[in-house]
């Protein structure tokens, strides 16, 4: 077993909420490392309210299995994971697929006033003449917004 | 039980007492949009809690659903505040403005403990709060002339304040421009009455059948 064949077989995991990305995509998989039959794999939740996080560890080791090692999944409860690291093709399907993709993270937290701007893009027309709608939506990850140019609802992903 | 544990078991029976309330706003806030945040507020609040639970756990040997739900009423050590139930728009905001401002001057100091695993944890949560912050803010900006919202943030004030060791309590005042002298803070350690009904509905089905796995 090699490190580069388990990140393969890795990245045909879905999402199980959204699932044209993957959880490689998603960069939520932080480390892994095999260690003879052992495939060690260090999972970082997205949210912790995230319902998808026993699946996610299930499915990892359900991938692991059937390439006839033993899986060890962590799961790693500290700030390591930040939208910033969906990887740039984990951006394109999202926005493909109608998600708005996260804004870099900035240094200071996410403020109001700038959820409020107009910074942000329409996934469906392009247009970032589009409004906050709720700063919550269907996951802990999402936030609804209004595009005024195409009249639609769309979901931003939530910067963290 | 260790002082670490203590304080894990604190902050997460806080969180998901508190979740658990605000749950109870779902299908009936007042507008669908808030249906929406209490829902998601709720759910990020026991995410939050099974995630010290976890810790917990590690420590005490045990699991953090046996941890939320196999306890009696009484070894829970969340603080009144979070127990009381209050279907009444002005007090839950009232509540959920307190609460967080409480719970970030908490977080702050437990993002610079020694511990990393707690700091790290501590980091994850306040990143997630911000959004719960936000949420309480916008509220209490556009009820903050309201005499019913003025009357409920005074009216919780001692509970909110029985949240924090008393060291912390200052900042919390600080931040909300409320006063510690002359407030008797309504303290962690006894419970109030809410608990035992609200611990009877959430642990009805754990209870039917101990032991069920799903």
């Amino acid at each position: 077993m090699t490190r580069e064949r388990v990140w393969k077989a890795l990245e045909e995991i879905p999402d199980p909420e959204i699932p044209v990305v993957s959880l490689v995509d998603l960069g939520v998989i932080r480390d892994v490392a095999v260690d003879g039959e052992r495939v060690h794999i260090e999972l970082t939740p997205t949210f912790l309210g995230c319902p998808a996080l026993e699946a996610m560890k299930r499915a990892l080791e359900e991938k692991v299995s059937e390439l006839g090692a033993e899986p060890s999944v962590a799961v790693i409860q500290d700030d390591s994971w930040s939208t910033d690291r969906i990887t740039a093709a984990g951006r394109e399907k999202l926005r493909a697929a109608g998600f708005a993709p996260p804004a870099p993270r900035a240094a200071g937290a996410t403020t109001l006033v700038q959820l409020q701007s107009k910074a942000f893009r329409c996934p469906y027309c392009g247009s970032t003449d589009t409004r906050l709608e709720n700063i919550f939506g269907p996951t802990p990850c999402r936030s609804i917004r209004w595009c005024e140019s195409c009249r639609q609802p769309f979901e931003q992903f939530k910067t963290i | 039980m260790s002082e670490r544990a203590r304080r894990l078991l604190e902050i997460a029976d806080d969180e998901l007492i508190l979740g658990w309330r605000d749950s109870e706003w779902t299908g009936i806030a007042p507008t669908l949009e808030e249906d929406v945040a209490f829902s998601s507020i709720a759910q990020n609040e026991i995410g939050h809690a099974r995630a010290l639970y976890e810790l917990a756990a590690a420590e005490l040997g045990s699991d953090p659903d046996a941890l939320a739900f196999d306890r009696a009423p009484e070894e829970y050590r969340c603080a009144p505040f979070v127990e009381l139930h209050l279907l009444d728009w002005a007090h839950t905001i009232a509540r959920r403005y307190l609460y967080e401002e409480a719970d970030r001057v908490r977080l702050d100091v437990l993002r610079k403990d020694d511990d990393a695993e707690l700091a790290g944890l501590a980091a994850k949560i306040d990143r997630e709060e911000v959004y719960h912050r936000m949420h309480a803010e916008m509220w209490a900006a556009r009820l903050r002339d309201e005499p019913r919202f003025r009357a409920a943030v005074d009216e919780l004030w001692p509970y909110a304040l029985g949240m924090l060791e008393p060291a912390l309590r200052p900042e919390l005042a600080r931040r909300t421009g409320l006063r510690v002298e002359s407030t008797q803070a309504v303290e962690r350690g006894e419970h109030t009455p809410e608990l035992e009904e609200l611990w009877n509905d959430m642990t009805e089905v754990r209870r039917s059948v101990p032991g069920a796995t799903w």
